[in-house]
This record gives structure tokens, sequence and C-alpha cells, in this order.
């Protein structure tokens, strides 16, 4: 490991004012499965250091994976500082972070033989619902330590444990092919495989038959993985203070405005406890909090790096995350939709003609910052007088995020994890454009 | 002398004498400068440094693979390696076979980035973000411009040992016009192998997209449908590398009977009109090297011939699996992760048609042009056009906000029914596939037509 105070000390001699550096180290276990059996399995070590400083008011990046690379990192950061960005911010002092639970030591000494276990009983589940399923899967330990020191007294350090399982599943006739899959993560072994079983049944036994979809405006259910998918992308991106403070934004000039669906409520939450993308401060040193984003409806707040709010003279909301080679950037920790009063069967019930989305392929492509999400439903279903009857094909679907949960039909009463950090109930609206080729 | 780390020696040494099928150590070391700017403002500068090696070693047909920083003991992970193989493995290990190669490859740099001072860099990229803004209507900007050079050091248990070095210059320009609630964005992505030198030819796409965005605010909607839809060079080598290219990649088919059925040699795909190849033989594209990441040399595959499938992609060990020739297309990011089956630079050949052939014919229909994304599902498959124009009376007419094409492989490939010859290649894109992403290739394509696609908005 690299001497953290050794490199502030070298970046203050070549003429920095302040200086922070950043250091991970990563142990990642993944167990692979490939066509129902195992088939390779791999540790990768991963650690090195990421110099910022700000020398006459500018900042500068380095990062480096050598731990003999000091003299290099400072030289390569401060060549940069002279061009880089003006600096809207100091380092913060220590803070004083809440106590959150990121580690358990039972992942940590989980064994590579348990996941092996475990990754074949999975399997083995599914595919006696549907034994020509042809199963990849991955069962993935990570352990993991991340350390942040700057000039301004900060020194900062915790560790963090994540298990984490998916399984992803083809059935092939003649030229139709069918996926399912499902995945979860923890910080504890305690990932809930019989959860992703039972996905994955449902959605082998809904998708067994084909449905013909026609193009026109109908209802639509997102559940917690269409949701996940389809709306959260273009949602949060448009709370990123950065952007709203660029007026890039669809929200920008519109905090504390009501323009969404009363019943609707979002925020993040960086301290939950053992939630993978849980921490006790981001990764600027900032104390981690809950940041409520919309409540009943409002527009509450933005979030924040450094940088970003001393541009928008507003407070970070502890929002950065970088990764080694990568400066801090906005981003979301555990994002939670809170659940409504509707039944999923009640949903459907409702629907005299409609789609269900629970896989949405390339719905990053467009106008996302404006808030459009479109894509083909991967896997999908038709629901026709309120009864599922068949898997969807050649189906696209389209629309605007905030168009769309100004008006949302129905809120589902149970909100689930999707890949461990995004907690969303189902999501019915009313009224969306679905096009489709009847074949 | 890869590194004053790891000598020659230390790898090859540390390659020999262990008790498993097959072993091999890749060392990569690659350094980036990076520039991010976002509207007025330069968001983002930096250099980073990614210092690594990996072992990966076969036994029984089971994979073991270890990556790490600290290339201290390299020995010790090679035998880590063969532990875990050891571990999975059951079966019996095949390769196919490859003979083994010592070689230092050059670097054959064009014009180097890394005699390129900072300074300058940044002076013409400054250049474009302020003509984009000047342009009226054009609210912010994003630039993104990146230079890596990067070597890697191979060394096999069956003799090889290579040494690669190559420089990818990676650049995307995007404007943003806004007006009201009302945003649109235009964007173009470009790229070359070991050459700096396009970097300063960009002032007229830098005026084209900011112009684009504006006019894209008056642009109508399209209806969505279903349409005759002619594609441009650059979004019908998306088409071929997203709808088709990562079908033929092995890796899902060599274990799995059913798609072995489905992408049989033989099976007709296309039209006669039909050829489609990948190969990293083909020189000076973002998909070129020498060999591949298990030491294959490079080569040129034709996948689709005269509308029939002919030959797919392979790694050793799906080549061994299916009995046909290793075609050097194993491929991995970084030393983070093992080589998987990748394109390389994937494009379908020219016709004898003109665009006016093309187009003549079409009394509505849409003209879909530019990449902005795409993705696939192996059968199904969606991407999206940077701008779009219908397609009236056989002539181009009015522009349209951009779109989005799916469809399903086999009914599409089989409804191109018109190739231009006007081939142009891709480089701005970054193929993803198992978590390693951006992985450098170049796709191609001449104007091809297809029947019967359908058009969404994007």
């Amino acid at each position: 490991m690299t001497n953290l105070n050794a490199v502030l000390d070298a970046a203050r001699k070549a003429g920095a004012q302040q200086a922070e550096a950043y250091q991970v180290a990563n142990e990642e276990t993944p167990v692979m499965f490939e066509a129902n059996r195992l088939k390779e399995l791999n540790s990768r070590h991963t650690s090195g250091v990421a110099l910022r400083v700000i020398a006459d008011g500018r900042i500068g990046f380095a990062s480096s994976t050598r731990p003999d690379d000091v003299d290099d990192l400072v030289s390569a950061a401060m060549e940069t500082a002279p061009f880089g960005p003006e600096a809207h911010f100091d380092f913060p002092k220590q803070v004083e972070a809440p106590v959150v639970e990121t580690f358990d030591p039972a992942t940590e000494a989980f064994a590579v033989d348990d996941m092996i276990e475990a990754g074949q009983t999975l399997i083995d589940a599914v595919r006696k619902v549907e034994p020509e399923l042809l199963c990849d899967a991955q069962l993935r330990r990570v352990v993991g330590e991340v350390t942040l020191v700057n000039s301004n007294g900060a020194n900062v350090s915790y560790r963090g444990s994540m298990l984490m399982a998916w399984l992803h599943g083809s059935l092939i006739r003649g030229t139709d092919m069918l996926f399912v899959g499902d995945v979860d993560a923890s910080v504890s072994p305690d990932i809930d495989t019989a959860r992703i079983e039972r996905t994955v049944t449902w959605q082998l036994e809904h998708a067994r038959d084909l449905a013909n979809m026609r193009t026109a405006e109908m209802p639509v259910i997102f559940t917690s993985s269409g949701v996940a998918d389809a709306l959260v992308m273009p949602l949060t991106l448009a709370f990123s203070g950065r952007l709203v403070q660029q007026g890039q934004s669809p929200l920008a000039g519109k905090l504390g405005d009501d323009l969404y669906d009363a019943r609707l409520s979002v925020h993040d939450d960086a301290t939950l406890p053992m939630r993978p993308a849980s921490r006790p401060f981001d990764d600027e040193g900032v104390a981690s909090r809950r940041t409520p984003l919309i409540v009943s409806g409002t527009v509450r707040s933005f979030m924040y790096d450094l940088q970003s709010a001393g541009l928008a003279k507003a407070q970070t909301t502890g929002s950065a995350e970088r990764s080694l080679t990568s400066q801090p950037s906005i981003s979301t920790t555990s994002l939670i939709i809170a659940p409504g009063e509707t039944t999923f069967e009640e949903m459907v019930a409702s629907v005299k003609e409609g789609l269900i989305v629970e896989d949405l392929m390339g719905a990053g492509q467009g106008n996302v910052m404006g808030g459009d999400f479109s894509g083909n439903v991967l896997l999908g279903y038709k629901i026709e007088n309120g009864e599922i009857v068949g898997r969807v094909k050649d189906t696209m679907v389209a629309g605007n995020v905030h168009e769309a949960l100004a008006s949302v039909s129905a809120i589902g009463d149970e909100a689930r994890w999707i890949n461990g950090t995004i907690h969303t109930p189902p999501l019915l609206f009313d009224r969306m454009a679905v096009s489709a080729k009847a074949s | 002398m890869p590194d004053q780390l790891t000598s020659r020696d230390d790898i090859e040494t540390a390659v020999r004498g262990h008790n498993a099928d097959y072993v091999e150590i890749r060392i990569d070391d690659t350094s980036t400068t990076r520039l991010v700017y976002r509207g007025q403002e330069l968001e983002e500068i930096g250099r980073t440094r990614s210092f690594g090696g990996c072992a990966r070693a076969l036994v029984n047909g089971g994979w073991g693979f270890v990556s790490f920083n600290q290339p201290h003991d390299i020995r010790t992970r090679v035998e880590e390696a063969v532990a875990q193989a050891r571990h999975v493995g059951k079966e019996t290990s095949v390769l196919a076979p490859v003979d083994p190669v010592i070689d230092v490859v050059p670097l054959d740099v064009a014009m180097d980035p890394r005699t390129i001072t900072l300074a300058r860099k940044k002076e013409i990229f400054d250049g474009y973000n302020a003509r984009m803004l000047s342009v009226d209507g054009v609210t912010s900007t994003n630039i993104v411009y990146g230079d890596s050079h990067k070597r890697v050091t191979f060394a096999s248990s069956e003799g090889s040992y290579i040494e690669q070095e190559r420089i990818d210059v990676i650049s995307r320009l995007a404007a943003t016009a806004r007006r009201n609630g009302d945003m649109q964005q235009s964007s173009m992505s470009l790229g070359a192998l070991n050459d700096f030198s396009y970097i300063d030819t960009l002032d007229e796409a830098a005026d084209m997209i900011a112009n684009r965005a504006v006019e894209l605010l008056n642009a109508p909607y399209v209806e969505p449908g279903v349409y005759p839809v002619v594609l441009d060079p650059i979004l019908a080598g998306v088409f071929c590398h997203e709808a088709f290219g990562h079908l033929s990649e092995s890796d899902f088919v060599y274990e799995n009977d059913r798609m072995k059925e489905i992408m049989v040699l033989g099976r007709k795909f296309g039209q006669k009109n039909l050829n489609i190849v990948d190969g990293a033989a083909v020189p000076g594209l973002r998909g070129s090297f020498k060999y591949d990441d298990e030491g294959t040399p490079a080569k040129k595959t034709d996948l689709i011939r005269e509308g029939i499938l002919v030959g797919r992609l392979h790694s050793r060990e799906t080549a061994g699996k299916m009995g046909e020739p290793p075609s050097g297309n194993a491929r991995a990011i970084d030393y983070r992760f093992p080589p998987i089956v990748r394109m390389t630079n994937t494009y379908i050949e020219d016709g004898d048609a003109t665009f006016d052939d093309l187009i003549g014919d079409i009394k509505l229909g849409v003209y879909a042009r530019n990449w902005f994304g795409g993705t696939t599902s192996m059968e199904m498959f969606t991407f999206s056009a940077g701008e779009a124009f219908m397609i009236r009376d056989g002539k181009v007419a009015e522009l349209l906000r951009p779109v989005k094409l799916t469809g399903n492989l086999f009914t599409t490939l089989e409804n191109i029914d018109g190739i231009a010859r006007d081939l142009d290649f891709n480089q701005g894109g970054g193929c993803g596939k198992g978590g390693q992403m951006p992985l450098p290739v170049s796709n191609g394509s001449p104007h091809i037509r297809i029947q019967d696609c359908v058009v969404g908005e994007r």
C-alpha cells in the first residue's frame, strides 16, 4: 500500500495548495457457471491511488495502479492542473460520519465451495421448472477497502463487502429466443437465491405462450425490474445538481414544484444498513445521508458533489462517486421509490388491453437527459381482459419519464430490490406509446 | 523489456513447468490522457496509469484466472490460477492448435498524441467548443477526448512470447439545443488507431453538429410504424455489429445445441447480395491488431457469403470444441479480465447499387443516419440513429426527431434488398460484453435498404 500522507506531502512540495489522495484495494472472486455447469473461477486483485490537487485555484488529476509511482503520480496531476477547471470548493475537513454497516466478516469468510454449491443449486432448481433452460450464473464475492486523506485533515477509511448472485437463462425454440433472469446482492451472505428462483419460475410460466401486440397507446405496467431498466436513469439524471446548475436538466428552476403524482416519493439513501451501495462517507470524504428527491410529488432536492455544490451555491449531498481512474461525479447510491397501495394482481386485473414490461433493451439510447426513454421489450407480457395471455415479441415502448410520472395510474404495494441498489414497486401508466410489428 | 518490474525472463519462466493443460500470462501497461468539457467549462482533465497483469490456466476443461496490480512473484499467481482451474475441471481440455509465436511488434504510429502538448490539445478542443457554443440556440455542449497508449506482453506455456503496442485516439462532440421545455441533442463519435491527426480537422463537424441540434427543435416526430428504411454506412455498420455480429460470436453457440441449429453453417441469412466479414487483419482500423489476447494471429473471417452463413468468430476453446479453425477473436479489455470472443472490424461489403437506386422507388420511408447507440439480445436488436429524414416519393424529405429501429435479426437480414457501393467505417464506437467495455472495434457498411423495419421515436 502507498503511504497516502507521503503523496500529499509530495503534492504540496510540487506546488499544490490542497491535495486529496484516494486509495482503493479490492478483491473480487467470481464463480462462473456456463451452460448449466461450473466453468471458471476468478480472483481479481485491484489496488491503486488517485490524486486530486488544487494548484493556483485549478483542479488537476492523476491515478496510478503502481504503488511505487508517487513521483510520477504527483507530476502527472500537477501537469494537468494549469489546464483544469477552476475549483469551487475546498477539500472537506475531517467529518463526523454516521455509523453505516458496510462490511460483514461472514462474506469475507464465505467459501468458494459454498458459492459453487449455491450457484449449482439455483441452476438445478430453475431447470426443474424448465429442463431445456440453458443457464449462465455467477456468484460473486467482493471485499474491499476505501481510504481517503486530504490536506485539510480528513483521514477516513471503511471496509465493504458484497455477495452477489445472478442467473440468466435462455430457451430457444426454432428462432424464437426467450431470456429470463434475476439478480440479488447484499453486504452479507444472505442473498435471496430463493427469490431468484421464484422470479425466474414466474417468468418462465408466463412466457410460454406468445401473444400478438398491436401498435397503439395503451396501459403499460412496469414491473420493479422494468422500472429499474427504463425509468430510473432518465429520472435520476434530472436530479443531478450539476445538470440543474447548467440548465441542462428539465428540472432546472423547478425546485419545490409539484411536478409528479402526489403519491410518488423517491429518495436516495447511502446510510441503509447492509446495502451494497451504502457507505459512511462519499468518495470525497463527505458524510453520507438520506436525500429526498421527490416528496409526495414535489421536487424536494437535487444531488450534489463538492464542485457542483460550489458552482450552484448549494450544499453537497454526499453524492460523489468515483472509480480509481475517474474523477468524482454525481451518482445515486440506494435509490428508493416508495410503495403504494395496489397489488400487482389488481393492476393486471384493471387492464383491458395492455403491456407488462419486465426487461427493456436499449433504454438509455435516446434523449435521456430530457427524460425520454424507449426500447425493445426483451421480456414482457400482453394483458387481455385483466389476464396475462403470453409473451410479446418485436415490441417497443416509448415515453418521457417526467410526463409519465406526473400521473401514475397505480403504484404497487410491494417494492423489491433490483441489482441490490434500486428498491421500487411496479408502476401502472394509463397511456403509453407501444409500437409492434404483428407477426 | 516489458517493464522494470517484470523482465521477459521472469514472465517466460513463470509460465513453464506447471501441472496444467495450458497456462498464459498477460501484462498490461496503459497510460491515458482525458479531457471532458460540459458547456463553457472544461470539466475534467486527467492522466491515468494502469499497470497490472493476469495469469490464466486450463486444467481438465476448467479455467482459473488471477489478476493483480503488484507484479511481484508472478509464479505464485500462476500457481493460484492452476489450483483454481484444477478445482473446476472435470472434463477434457480442448484448445484449437495455434503455432507458438515469438514476436515483438513495433508500434506503427502516424501521429503520436504523446508528442502533442496538453496545452495544444486543450487549445484545439477549446476551439471546437467555442464554435459549437457560438451557434444561436445551442445551450450546452459535451466534448470528450481521450488518448491511450497500451503495451501488452503475452506469454504462454506453449512457448509464445508476444509484445504489442497500440494507441487509441477517441473523441466525441455533442451539442444540446433548448427552447422552452424542449431539448434536442446532436453528436458524433470518432476514433483512430495510432493516429492523432484527425483531431485537428473537426471544424466542419463541430458546426454541423451544433446546427443540427438547433434544427431538431423544429423537426416533427416520426409516425411510429413499419417502413422501408435506408441506412447510411455508419448506422448500417452498427446494425451489422449489433444485429448479426454478436450472434456470430461462438461463445454463445458452442455449448448450446439449439443455437448450433440456428447458426448452422450453410444456413441462408440474407439475399445473394449480402456479404459480411470480420477481421483484425484488415489494417489501420480501431479493431486491428496482429495477435489476439491468446496469441492467435489476426485473420479476416467471412461470416456471410452471398447470403449464406459460412463462418464465425472463435477463441481457441470455442474453435477446438466446434472443430473449426481459430479466428483470432479472443480479446480482453485489460488485465483484469480473461479474453472472451469479441468482434474486431466487422463490415458489410460493397454491393452494386447507388444511393439514388436505393431511395428512388420508395414512396414513403425513412432515411436513418449516424450512430447513437445499439444493443442486441441475439434474436432482437435495437439501435438508434443520430438523425433521420422521411423519404417521400423517391426523395429525401423533412428532418425528423431522432428515431430508433428495432427488429428481429432473422427476418431483418433477409429484408436487406439493396446494397450500395460506398463502404465506409465507423471508428467511434466501443463494444461492451460480459462487463468488458469499451473494447475498441470498428464497423462498416455501404448504404443499405431494409424493407419492413419497425421505426419508433427514440
